[in-house]
């Protein structure tokens, strides 16, 4: 008889609640308020709803899906070591060692993405550039905060709005700080038609915003098939560690423009993206320990995530203005925004600014131009800070 | 007369007007599907519908006439 009360004993201590520490409520209730947000404000709910359920997940005590950073979940009763959790699986294969996850965004990404608007306006390839402006400001503001280098490299990433190369960065750079630096750049991506339009009208003019744009010249079916093969090698060549995610973002984008693979690219855009967001929603969801992820530098991440945003916004912008004055033919500048790699919000957001000062200007394919630029300056961007960092 | 095009590659979702119709300057004549983004297009000038061009469904390229204003 005494043994039984001893096992139950061990059985009452093993509960989680005998076991919960203040960090994991508080989880809770930001991984509730997470799938509320997606639920019923709609916002970003592919990615709110698993990361937010994940993370409710992960702060329920003892359950065998949280580890240390030595991939084991720690027994904190026995002190002893077991097996790493299924969660662990996810992250360590999906994110950490092979860069699967956010790699095979990129092919569904390629995949989805049309060029062809840059592609018959080079010119806003600049444009994409000048909006990694706010990568380097908070990549600075990082380091004057008390960020290691490589933190602040993977902060500075958020500014232009671009998880998977967010994700992709602080796992290479910073991997402590993924649940952090994803969500804030996922939550900008969200943010992307509340943050921009006031940073654009503060620096345009009505009359600059209402400047209708020529229809662009049409791209042929051999431009599009060379332009993914050519830019994957030129990019490669210049910054190697950027080849998984510009690798499989142009093998993505030469599936959709050779017009032979149909049901690859029809694959890696929606049943492949759609597996491998169910993926990333829990890789992320695990990081989100409450013990490691409530602390002041998570807010200050947030922060300086905001000013990078701002940054390219306004960079890209004033960037435009600039440019404008050696072009003969005038370019809107409000497309300058959408150099942010949010594809496609940020372009559609410039659509919607531009129409509302003059109803018969549409921006949308103009703005693709420097959006998908964007995406591809945002890669070069990470590249470089690893080939530096790492 | 003048042609109201589409401004950019997309689909015809539906055509907000009718043959007889009077039209103002910046009325919504066709919501323009492009990207998954619903787009108005309005017209130009003021005037009478003439011609109807699109086909609800139908996918355009850009400067496609879509409606003939007189």
């Amino acid at each position: 008889m005494p043994d039984f009360f001893t096992r139950l004993d061990s059985v009452v201590s093993q509960t989680g609640f005998l076991n919960l520490v203040w960090e994991q409520p508080v989880m809770w209730v930001v991984g509730v308020v997470f799938i509320y947000l997606g639920i019923k404000k709609n916002v970003e709910p592919l990615l709110l709803v698993p990361i937010g359920f994940t993370a409710v997940l992960v702060n329920l005590p003892l359950a065998p899906l949280v580890t240390d950073e030595l991939g084991q979940v720690v027994d904190t009763i026995a002190g002893q070591r077991s097996d790493p959790g299924l969660l662990w699986y996810f992250y360590h294969y999906g994110f950490e060692k092979g860069e699967i996850v956010p790699s095979l965004i990129f092919l569904g990404l390629g995949a989805m993405t049309d060029f062809g608007p840059l592609l018959s306006n080079p010119k806003t390839l600049l444009l994409g550039a000048a909006a990694q402006l706010g990568v380097y400001v908070a990549m600075f503001g990082a380091l004057l905060m008390g960020f290691t280098p490589r933190e602040a490299a993977s902060i500075g990433i958020i500014g232009v709005a671009d998880g998977p190369t967010t994700i992709y960065t602080t796992v290479q750079l910073a991997p402590h700080l993924l649940g952090a630096t994803a969500l804030a750049a996922y939550s900008y991506m969200a943010l992307v038609p509340i943050v921009q339009p006031p940073v654009i009208r503060a620096l345009t003019t009505e009359k600059e915003r209402g400047r209708v744009m020529k229809q662009t010249r049409k791209v042929t079916k051999a431009e599009r098939s060379v332009f993914p093969v050519a830019v994957a090698m030129a990019v490669i060549l210049l910054v190697p560690p950027a080849a998984p995610l510009i690798g499989l973002l142009m093998l993505g984008n030469l599936f959709r423009e050779s017009g032979v693979v149909e049901r690859l690219s029809d694959a890696a855009q929606n049943s492949l993206m759609n597996i491998v967001t169910i993926f990333l929603g829990l890789g992320v969801g695990a990081t989100m320990d409450g013990t490691k992820f409530l602390q002041p530098r998570v807010l200050g991440i947030y922060l300086l995530g905001l000013v990078a945003f701002v940054v390219s916004t306004g960079g890209g912008v004033l960037f435009a203005k600039l440019f404008n004055i050696f072009l003969k033919e005038k370019i809107n500048p409000v497309i300058g925004a959408a150099g942010v790699s949010a594809v496609p919000m940020a372009a559609r957001v410039a659509h919607v600014v531009g129409q509302q000062a003059n109803r018969r200007s549409y921006l949308l394919m103009h703005a693709m131009g420097p959006n998908v630029a964007g995406v591809i300056g945002t890669i070069i961007a990470a590249g470089l800070f690893i080939a530096m960092l790492k | 007369m003048a042609q109201i095009v589409a401004p950019m590659v997309g689909k015809v979702i539906e055509i907000l007007v009718k043959v007889g119709d009077e039209v103002e300057e910046n009325q919504e004549v066709v919501m323009l599907e492009a990207m998954k983004m619903e787009m108005p297009v309005v017209a130009e000038a003021a005037g009478k519908v003439t011609e109807i061009k699109a086909t609800e469904g139908q996918s355009v390229e850009a400067d496609d006439v879509l409606v003939v204003i007189e």
